[in-house]
């Protein structure tokens, strides 16, 4: 099942970030081996796993949390050493962590400006605010004020606060890790919207996410995974929800389609929205 | 504060940036500002609340029992003996906000007032090289705490009790064999934590300075954010306060000038604290200490260096533990085997607690050193008027540590259940 990663996918982007040969070992297991990914601006790539295929271990090593063991990283055609958060953002690669990393003890716009401060001797608060403002306005977010602390959000709200921080440094790479995982119906369509204006903007973005349709509805490309290899690279307009689904768990006869079999015969790219293994979205997250 | 009591009365047609959902609860003027605050109270959210009534408590009984504790004179000194646990209680605020703890901040400011006796009277030094020397030692003891923290990962708790130990060492080595100095009464370390007042009228400009800044930065604030189209506060309530902090102030001031004023130490003291302030809640630094306090993950992916900021609060909380050990030997005009011993580190725990600084981080603010070494202090001399000696002390005061402990426990949980931090 293993096929080439050679997709150009579309003609006149240029590759920002590309990933030869990372690998990553934590003692005796290799979280990541041998990993290639490209990503251009203006794409959106969408990095699909099972649990366990090492997508987390992958967002770290492009966020500088864990340094890779080898394999090299080249960033707007120079080879770059991911060695700290602080590292990555100044390069450009902002990430949104499964976990959000936000702390809750802080209000919505100390989150925001953590670690970039406006005017760090003396806080510019009212410029930190309007700002803050301006960015929740434009991604649709409903909060009441900004003036609480993050322990009285809801995760959808967090969620919001979480991708809006990653928007302020103007980044040319956005890591999205599984953003509507935990989101309501609505605030997944805005997370979607977001993630296009991002595209537009000429962002590459890398999206992990279990949920077929919101691939579908975004990404351009998809990179499989699976057990911390390359599984295969697809643009997503030729390429079923089958063929994704195989690459992922390694088969072609595996538990969702004999599952789909078994609910009738239907195709496993109609039925499962949800890729196995991953975690079904919660449903609602309304605040009040 | 600054959301509620909000000026919307003037301009019906645009509603303030930050008030614009339609789930906010509209409230105006002072009426407003105090439902806002019953409400934090009630959410668990307790600020400086507790520590004041604590002290109004305190105040009442030992005034009850002996007519001396509230006479100006009593509460001059009471004010002077403060600052040199305060000074040291200021460093821990920093240190326990990121979730660590110091607890050799006693044996740290003991061996500080070594140092300076030493220098400055056995060795001849100027008296402010010696208090440099002091100091800068502490600072050098806050980097080797930190180096450890940080390279072995070792908990603070345990780095700190060694230094505990091993600086008292340090402390009797330095003294020699006499075990105490004395400091020239002429001397102007001495005559600083012991006699100098500030004049009348110029405590009155201090009071009329605090309340016309309070007013100004109030204003020119609510200016920058009405141009912002955010809400602000009126210029009616700014001026309420501004005016409230006059009388108060001016009214405290009267009272103790007619004992011995306030001393320049205590002012130095109260300067200290606001620099801390400033420091904690208007400049990159003091947000990251909350963070590193909050989620010390968290702050690391926020590009945050971690390491430098428990590498500052640490230096900071020595060097101030020194600070408070070179005034409390001004202050006795000696330094002794004892200096910084006894119940010297307690308190100044037992403050920054008191003052409603959380055990847990994250949450807290430097007026809680000021706060509740003003506790520990009233209790200690309300106790002293009534010749109780120091069994009584030490009893009382772990009774009102716990309490503060346990209500800092207490309103964690009712803000969790607020959903508040």
């Amino acid at each position: 099942m293993r096929q080439p990663a050679a997709e150009a996918p579309e003609a006149g982007t240029r590759g920002v970030l590309s990933l030869r040969g990372i690998s990553k070992t934590f003692g005796a297991v290799a979280a990541l081996a041998d990993i290639d990914l490209d990503v251009s601006a203006g794409e959106v790539l969408a990095l699909v796993g099972d649990n366990g295929a090492g997508k987390s271990t992958l967002v770290k090593v492009l966020s500088g949390v864990h340094a890779p063991t080898a394999g090299t990283i080249t960033f707007q055609d120079e080879q770059v050493t991911i060695s700290s958060p602080a590292v990555a953002q100044r390069l450009g690669i902002a990430t949104v962590y499964q976990d959000l990393a936000l702390c809750e003890n802080l209000n919505v716009i100390e989150n925001l400006f953590l670690g970039q401060e406006i005017r760090p001797t003396r806080l510019n608060s009212v410029a930190m605010e309007v700002r803050s403002w301006e960015l929740l306005r434009q991604l649709s977010a409903k909060l009441p004020t900004l003036r609480i602390p993050i322990a009285s959000l809801s995760g959808g709200q967090r969620q919001t606060v979480a991708i809006a921080r990653s928007l302020l440094g103007d980044p040319k790479v956005v890591v999205l890790d599984e953003p509507t995982a935990a989101l309501g119906v609505a605030q997944t369509a805005e997370v979607l919207n977001l993630v296009e204006r991002l595209r537009d903007n000429g962002h590459a973005v890398i999206m992990i996410s279990h949920s077929m349709p919101d691939v579908r509805a975004v990404a351009d490309t998809v990179a499989v995974l699976r057990l911390g290899r390359n599984n295969g690279v697809f643009p997503v307009r030729d390429v079923s929800n089958e063929d994704i689904i195989a690459a992922i768990t390694g088969a072609t006869d595996n538990v969702v389609t004999r599952r789909a079999e078994r609910s009738g015969g239907a195709a496993p790219g109609t039925k499962s929205d949800t890729v196995p293994g991953g975690d079904t979205p919660p449903g609602e997250d309304d605040p009040s | 504060m600054t959301d509620t009591d909000t000026d919307t009365g003037t301009t019906a047609a645009a509603v303030a940036t930050d008030l614009q959902d339609e789930r906010l609860r509209r409230r105006t003027g002072v009426k407003g500002a105090l439902a806002g605050g019953l409400d934090r109270i009630r959410g668990g959210d307790l600020g400086l609340v507790p520590v004041i009534l604590g002290l109004v408590v305190i105040a009442i009984v030992f005034q009850s029992l002996n007519q001396n504790f509230l006479s100006s004179a009593n509460l001059g000194n009471l004010l002077m003996e403060s600052v040199p646990v305060g000074m040291i209680s200021l460093g821990l605020v920093c240190v326990l906000l990121t979730g660590q703890i110091d607890l050799s901040v006693g044996s740290v400011s003991g061996l500080s007032s070594a140092i300076t006796a030493v220098l400055f009277v056995n060795q001849g030094m100027s008296p402010w090289l010696a208090v440099a020397a002091a100091v800068a030692g502490g600072a050098i003891i806050g980097l080797v705490y930190s180096q450890v923290f940080i390279r072995f990962g070792v908990p603070s708790f345990v780095i700190t009790l060694a230094g505990l130990l091993a600086f008292m060492g340090v402390q009797l080595k330095v003294l020699g064999k006499d075990g105490s100095i004395n400091l020239p009464f002429d001397s102007g370390l001495v005559r600083f934590a012991q006699l100098d007042f500030v004049p009348g009228w110029l405590s009155y400009v201090f009071v009329v300075a605090i309340a016309a800044g309070l007013f100004g930065t109030g204003w020119l604030g609510a200016r920058e954010r009405r141009l912002a189209k955010l809400s602000a506060t009126s210029t009616a309530v700014l001026a309420a306060r501004s005016v409230a902090v006059l009388i108060g102030f001016g009214a405290v001031v009267w009272y103790l000038d007619r004992g011995r004023g306030i001393g320049w130490m205590f002012v130095l003291f109260v300067v200290l604290a606001l620099l801390l302030n400033y420091a904690l809640t208007r400049t990159g630094w003091g947000k990251s200490v909350y963070a590193v306090g909050g989620n010390v993950e968290a702050a690391r992916r926020a590009g945050i260096n971690v390491n430098a900021i428990y590498t500052s609060v640490f230096v900071l909380g020595t060097s101030l533990a020194a600070a408070g050990g070179v005034l409390a030997a001004a202050r006795l005009a000696a330094a002794n085997q004892s200096s910084g011993g006894g119940d010297v580190n307690l308190n100044a725990i037992a403050a920054v607690v008191i003052g409603g600084t959380s055990l847990f981080g994250g949450r807290g603010s430097a007026f809680s050193a000021l706060l509740g070494i003003l506790v520990i202090q009233s209790i200690s001399s309300g106790l002293t008027l009534l010749n109780l000696d120091s069994a009584y002390r030490f009893t009382v005061t772990g009774v009102v540590l716990l309490l503060a402990v346990m209500l800092d426990s207490v309103a964690r949980k009712s803000r969790a259940s607020h959903g508040r931090a």
